[in-house]
């Protein structure tokens, strides 16, 4: 019953074939989780209750011959920024350390109706801001590749459990990178889907237009058995999309020969070092699979940092202002007034980078600045999104790097903000444009960290996407 | 300097954010280093280029609007629960019109 070795089919097939019961399944996981997290801190904390019920569920369906759903039994961690009802849900911010949620998000009503079983919530950057996992009010998470390294964020406590194999699956959330950089850095499968694809009801939001909850998973298939789960129009979420959910799953397996990739020359020109050989084997390796590559221009692409973070700081500026000690449990004492208590809570309970984002998003949107930086990125926006349809009328997938480098020291960035937003740069141009995304283990370096391979789409292609990933998957694998 | 010391006070204080004395010069800091940065953006030829709104723009004209129908609400005891300070089915803060 080993919990790091598991898959969905190999849980569901486990179960059907009664050599372990979800009941089991679940208290080894929950065991397993807990004894292994100090040495990475990627839960913040566990809900066994809620996941024995599961459980419980799952065997009673069973029981009766009936079907116990696609994720039947498959202990699942989730990024502490996705509201579970009942159980804490912190965001990583001391602003809402006791918070406990009234509802659930639909993506976890989803995975539950579908068998899934959460274990528990995992840590993250604070409020999702951020690129390494350094900013949560409740301790870094360690990469478990590499202990005095980064697991790479915001979603880094899920990234670290799916790769530390204590969750089979974990769900994160990604705005600039935080689910594909982060999957990247620990060697697993991280996804981010169209914009819309997902219902974000019940993710705390961060950038609303910005904003997807995505799967981890360690194989393209698990990752794409999620993603159906979740995906789908949700009445809760206007901005949802009614476009119908593939059956991923069954796509996969076949060939993509003759499927054109472009590589787009932009991204290319200042990547260097282990990554820039990682990635030219990746391509090598997509030629190797009948695919026809070849060079792409994305002109925007320079414009896109400062594009990202002008929107995103501004859509996050106002989304964080309802924490303002008023509904939300922490409230600073001691205030005499309303301005003052809204001052005070904010002021102590927001780490470094949240109050960073939130004055440059307030910045950016004052009188006097809007139309020059805000109105202003919303245009370059147009071109970068305009960038993509040129490209996806001329070739079917995009292949780009996830990060400019693999996983760092812990404490070697924080010092530089404006570095750790620079080496976004692979990673926002697929957000700012809405399309679907993903990282791939691609290869490791010297060190044996890991480095991933980024593949995007059109709006709504997850097909071709995942397509594309599992066969490199495989092909990766044979390699090595 | 992009951006003052009075600035940063000023952009704080629009934000209902206390920042300490020593938060304030790195915080300047900061924002100056990407404030630079967003410098960029002067150089992108958006001539006739369109804001984008919104990220998809398939949606019908009535995405938002769901059947007339009344559905159970949240309740009040569910939306106080996490109340700092609650009383009587409303949120209690201090004295909103200063002294």
């Amino acid at each position: 019953m080993e919990i790091s070795a598991q898959t969905i089919d190999s849980i569901h097939e486990g179960l059907l074939q009664k050599r372990f019961s979800a009941a089991e399944l679940t208290a080894e996981a929950l065991r397993f989780a807990e004894t292994e997290n100090p040495a990475t801190n990627a839960y913040l904390h566990f809900s066994p209750e809620r996941a024995l019920a599961a459980a419980g569920r799952v065997d009673e369906r069973i029981a009766r011959g009936e079907d116990p759903g696609a994720l039947a039994g498959v202990p699942i961690a989730v990024k502490d920024v996705i509201l579970t009802k009942g159980v804490r849900t912190t965001c990583a911010s001391r602003l809402l350390e006791h918070y406990i949620p009234p509802y659930d998000a639909t993506a976890i009503e989803r995975l539950e109706a579908a068998g899934g079983v959460i274990l528990g919530k995992t840590n993250c950057d604070e409020f999702a801001m951020g690129s390494s996992n350094e900013n949560s009010a409740f301790g870094p998470v360690r990469n478990p590749r590499a202990p005095d390294r980064v697991p790479g964020g915001s979603s880094g406590g899920s990234a670290a459990a799916v790769a530390q194999g204590t969750a089979v699956v974990a769900l994160g959330s990604d705005t600039g990178g935080s689910v594909r950089q982060p999957a990247s850095f620990c060697g697993v499968v991280g996804v981010t889907p169209t914009y819309g694809r997902v219902s974000r009801y019940g993710l705390t939001a961060f950038a609303s237009s910005l904003d997807h909850i995505g799967p981890f998973a360690r194989s393209v298939k698990d990752a794409a058995t999620v993603l159906r789960i979740i995906a789908g129009r949700d009445p809760c979420d206007s901005t949802s999309a009614e476009a119908p959910v593939p059956d991923y799953p069954a796509l996969l397996g076949g060939s993509v020969k003759g499927l054109k990739l472009g590589v787009p020359r932009e991204y290319l020109k200042d990547l260097t070092g282990e990554t820039a050989e990682i990635f030219a084997r990746g391509i090598e390796r997509f030629r190797s699979l009948g695919c026809e590559v070849r060079e792409i221009s994305l002109p925007a692409t320079e414009f896109a940092i400062a594009c990202y973070y002008v929107i995103a700081t501004a859509e996050a500026s106002s989304n964080l202002a309802r924490y303002d000690g008023v509904r939300y449990t922490t409230r600073s004492q001691h205030s005499e007034t309303l301005s003052e208590m809204y001052r005070n809570t904010r002021g102590e309970g927001f780490g470094a980078e949240c109050k960073r984002r939130i004055m440059l998003g307030t910045y950016v949107l004052s009188a006097g600045y809007y139309d020059a930086y805000y109105l202003k990125a919303q245009k370059v926006r147009s071109l970068i999104a305009r960038d993509f349809a040129g490209a996806f009328g001329e070739v079917d997938a995009i292949a780009a790097p996830v990060s400019p480098f693999p996983a760092f020291q812990l404490g070697e960035k924080v010092d530089d903000p404006v570095a750790m937003y620079l080496s976004d740069i692979y990673t926002i141009t697929g957000s700012l444009a809405g399309i679907p995304c993903m990282s791939v283990p691609c290869g490791e370096t010297a060190e044996g960290l890991p480095v991933g391979m980024q593949i995007l789409t059109g709006h709504f292609d997850e097909s071709t996407m995942f397509r594309l990933a599992d066969a490199f998957e495989r092909e990766t694998r044979e390699e090595s | 300097m992009k951006i003052t010391e009075k600035e940063v006070r000023y952009v704080a204080a629009l934000a209902n954010l206390n920042l300490s004395e020593t938060e304030i010069p790195r915080f300047q800091a900061d924002l100056n280093g990407i404030l630079e940065h967003f410098e960029k953006l002067n150089l992108a030829d958006t001539e006739g280029v369109a804001p984008m709104a919104q990220v998809l723009y398939e949606a019908r004209e009535d995405a938002t609007l769901r059947e007339d129908v009344p559905v159970e609400p949240l309740g009040n005891e569910a939306a106080m629960a996490n109340a700092p300070l609650a009383g009587a089915g409303y949120f209690k803060v201090p004295l909103v019109i200063e002294k």
